[in-house]
């Protein structure tokens, strides 16, 4: 099953498109991280997953084959937005009230429970939390409603480090005891690696790079020799970014594992930063590796 | 909070060892976890029939993805360091084979004697022994340009011969 599957999304506000020709299938049972710079569509993406806004051209389908934003898809997305919108003047207990008069679906029990362990005051006005906890009163309300799929759309980037770690563990904890699917969108690249294990990059509106982090790194190396045989090498694999200085040059390269290098060539692992970067400097460049077999066809028109 | 959880838990075993990251350097969290148990076994921190840290205890403590640790413990099994046993965790089994003691001290005083004494004669300092001989290592391997997957089951395949 996908949890997330579009083909030929697109999405244009007015005259600026914010999506385009996106054809991607993330497979259930990831954590799926989000990659791009501002602007590069990735609020768009997730809302349109969520059904908070509806594509200009092409299709979105969530959990299996449920369009996006239909009944059945609401009930089993769960999604916390950029800013965790809550209501600031309403107590703890009272949000709680709220979330659970809202939702068909959710376990008062189970909220509870885990504010008490983060510590949470229940009769303390939503307004006077730190950032940290509204962070995890917004999480706790989202993961209360026992989701099959977990959206969230900057959840790091108002927090600090050790309000960071906090989230995410409270993250992971669920998805070890319940085993459902996340994405979240990121713009901080460094952090991703502990977190996701499969990685979608966009760039302008488009996918640049996707697919599982352990293979993206495993079929990446940067190479490292003198300046003067760079295009010589560079011609046996598929470089990705190439710096020179006058005798010294790295490429980034995409490996088959096959190509011999010539004496005095170092190949060094690439860092998942690296990778990243080197792939967003140079919308060109893109890695559409088909996370399944039955994706070829997008894949590759995508390619092209 | 993951210290209120595990006084409430009282099932909870003690962990038998402590996973830290370092995500600067460059190693996969999953193999840093591997290398992790390796080393405690090693060093005898780990010894037969000890349960490793429970997955939902170090995703909570690391804050890290659980599929990640399931990697390393299916790593780990499948080197048959460890087993995993359905509902109970996973125990440590066998320790990895070593080169001996003796063995170990004799090829270190082979190369004092022998060629560190030569490249400090010829005037290399320390930056320059260890870049000599990388780069002699590098040669004597042969490698083509190997991708981590073939790096990684080189590796295993070194385990698993030993």
């Amino acid at each position: 099953m996908n949890v997330v599957e579009t083909s030929g999304l697109a999405k244009r506000y007015r005259r600026t498109w914010a999506l385009r020709d996106c054809n991607l299938s993330v497979p259930a049972g990831r954590i799926v991280a989000l990659v791009g710079p501002n602007g590069a569509g990735k609020t768009t993406l997730l809302h349109c997953a969520v059904g908070l806004c509806t594509a200009t051209n092409g299709n979105i389908t969530v959990l299996g084959d449920l369009g996006a934003g239909s009944l059945e898809a609401l009930e089993r997305v769960a999604f916390v937005a950029q800013d965790a919108p809550l209501h600031k003047y309403l107590s703890v207990r009272s949000m709680v009230a709220v979330a659970r008069n809202l939702n068909p679906r959710f376990d008062q029990a189970q909220a509870e429970e885990r504010l008490r362990g983060l510590e949470i005051p229940p009769d303390r006005k939503v307004g006077k939390l730190s950032g940290g906890q509204q962070a995890q009163l917004a999480l706790t309300l989202a993961l209360a409603r026992d989701p099959d799929l977990l959206v969230l759309d900057e959840p790091l980037a108002r927090l600090d480090p050790l309000a960071r770690h906090d989230f995410m563990a409270l993250v992971m904890a669920g998805v070890a005891a319940s085993g459902f699917s996340v994405i979240f969108s990121s713009h901080v690249v460094s952090e991703l690696e502990r977190f996701a294990d499969y990685l979608i990059v966009l760039a302008n509106g488009r996918v640049q790079m996707v697919g599982d982090i352990d293979d993206l790194l495993t079929s990446h190396a940067v190479l490292s020799g003198p300046a003067e045989e760079s295009d010589l090498v560079g011609e046996q694999f598929t470089v990705v970014q190439t710096r020179k200085a006058t005798r010294h040059a790295e490429i980034l390269v995409r490996t088959t594992g096959e190509s011999r290098l010539p004496s005095g060539w170092e190949s060094d692992d690439v860092s998942l930063e690296e990778l990243v970067l080197a792939y967003l400097r140079d919308p060109s460049a893109s890695m559409l590796p088909g996370p399944l077999a039955t994706n070829e066809l997008e894949v590759n028109e995508v390619a092209r | 909070m993951t210290i209120d959880k595990e006084v409430c838990e009282p099932e909870a075993p003690v962990p038998s060892m402590v996973f830290r990251l370092e995500p600067r350097s460059g190693v996969p969290t999953y193999l840093q976890l591997v290398h992790q148990v390796e080393h405690a076994l090693r060093l005898g921190y780990l010894i037969h029939g000890d349960q490793l840290p429970r997955v939902k205890d170090v995703v909570a403590s690391l804050s890290i993805n659980p599929n990640t640790v399931l990697k390393a413990y299916r790593d780990l099994e499948q080197k048959g360091l460890t087993i995993g046993r359905p509902g109970q965790g996973t125990f440590i089994e066998a320790s990895p084979e070593t080169v001996g003691l003796e063995q170990l001290t004799s090829l270190r005083r082979s190369l004092a004697s022998g060629w560190l004494k030569q490249a400090a004669a010829a005037g290399l300092d320390e930056q320059g022994t260890i870049a000599l001989f990388m780069a002699a290592l590098r040669d004597f391997r042969d490698r083509p340009v190997e991708s981590r997957s073939a790096r990684r089951e080189a590796r295993q395949r070194r385990v698993g011969a030993a």
